[in-house]
């Protein structure tokens, strides 16, 4: 079950700044991983203690958390589908109730409420400021551009476009928020928020495990028994490598800084060897492997009942 | 959309005789499609209305049914008036600004 990051901490919702701070630098002398060697759970602790003043201090995060925005890791959160979102469009028809009036046109709506041939009245009306609607849109990206971040645009109308910038390492599902650029304010109102919920394309051959990249790569019999350099896609383009003498099917070898290009650090890329004899078998092999008496002879099956 | 049964796994405490009663009471109206139902964006977000009105105010049938007509009244209303905004939205400005000057000021 997920801690809220008060709960972390131990302090009430409407906690003061300095009252966080000061539980936070108690919580984090207590719980130093250097002050606790040997002991994981300090560790666990004292980063969940981090992650939860990390968001707390920042008043401006906090408070994104206070309304739901974002979730306990800083992530953005998918709005909720509301009954009452899908109630006021169109499919909200099918629970109307039966033998209401529609406004069909103006006659109905006047009947409706006993105000036709009232005429003008001129009344002074006051203005009224309302902050625009959020917009929510999907975008699809492809697996190399989670990887290592690209500018897309999303299409909002036709000739109008909207720029976003996608990070390296975003999930599948993950949502931006852009402020300002949802729906216009009404009366000088600030403009709501665009969100962008982002979907992730699985690709042929790289597959994601947190911030590294795992791979298959097919090489011959000859590469493995004897090395070889031979050329690896990644996602920021290929790169070569070199299979060491002798490398088995199931060998993993490491492409450091090949995975998600995070700019803290990005993560690497594992390519797991698969020896592939090929389609039809060489006769050359074969005539050569039913003469050959290893001297080192093994059972591969070994251990295996 | 998603049918009966994935539905039934989707929400905590919803038990299979409850949603069919839910059904045959009319207070949720999927698509009947072979043998099954299927329940559409909007009747899922129902589905998990009435599940929560039910968990915070212990209410029965009856109580229920009239909550839900309250509520399908209050939301055609609702859409009327949105189908009125958007027809005067699409009006140019000094029509606005006279319907604007015609609405009396609220006092409260």
């Amino acid at each position: 079950m997920a801690q809220t990051p008060y709960e972390v901490l131990g302090v009430k919702p409407d906690a003061s700044a300095d009252e966080i701070r000061k539980v936070y630098r108690k919580l984090a002398k207590q719980y130093h991983p250097d002050l606790n060697p040997g002991k994981p759970e300090a560790e666990e602790r004292f980063k969940a203690v981090s992650a939860a003043y990390d968001l707390l201090s920042d008043p401006d995060k906090r408070a994104r958390y206070d309304r739901g925005e974002i979730d306990e890791s800083g992530a953005e959160r998918p709005p909720r589908s509301y009954y009452r979102g899908y109630a006021e469009g169109a499919e909200g028809r099918k629970y109307q109730p039966e033998g209401e009036m529609d406004l069909g046109d103006l006659e109905d709506l006047f009947a409706a409420f006993g105000s036709a041939g009232r005429g003008w009245r001129g009344r002074g009306g006051e203005g009224f400021k309302a902050r625009g609607g959020d917009r929510l849109f999907t975008l699809t990206v492809d697996f190399v551009e989670a990887a290592t971040g690209a500018k897309k645009r999303v299409s909002l109308a036709p000739e109008q476009w909207l720029d976003v910038t996608i990070p390296p390492g975003i999930n599948d599902g993950q949502v931006l928020r852009l402020r300002g650029k949802g729906g216009p304010g009404l009366g000088g109102g600030p403009a709501g928020d665009a969100l962008i919920e982002v979907h992730v394309a699985p690709h042929p051959l790289f597959r994601r495990d947190g911030d590294n990249i795992q791979i298959e790569l097919p090489v011959s019999l000859a590469e493995a028994v004897l090395g070889a350099r031979v050329t690896v896609p990644t996602v920021t383009g290929p790169v070569t490598m070199t299979i060491p003498k002798g490398s088995d099917t199931g060998a993993q070898l490491r492409l450091r800084g090949k995975g998600i290009q995070r700019k803290k650090g990005p993560g690497d890329q594992y390519v797991t060897l698969k020896v592939v004899v090929g389609p039809s078998g060489d006769p050359e092999l074969a005539a050569f492997l039913e003469k050959w008496a290893p001297r080192h002879p093994f059972d591969p099956r070994q251990g295996m009942p | 959309m998603i049918a009966f049964e994935e539905l039934l796994d989707r929400f905590v405490g919803l038990d299979r005789r409850e949603l069919t009663r839910w059904v045959e009471n009319r207070w949720v109206l999927p698509e009947r499609r072979d043998q099954t139902w299927i329940f559409h964006e909007i009747d899922v977000a129902r589905v998990e209305l009435i599940l929560e009105v039910r968990r915070e105010f212990t209410i029965d049938d009856e109580v229920l049914s009239l909550v839900l007509g309250l509520l399908d009244q209050v939301y055609d209303l609702r859409r009327q008036l949105r189908r009125l905004c958007d027809a005067l939205a699409a009006q140019p400005p000094e029509i606005q600004a006279a319907v604007r000057r015609a609405l009396p000021r609220q006092r409260n």
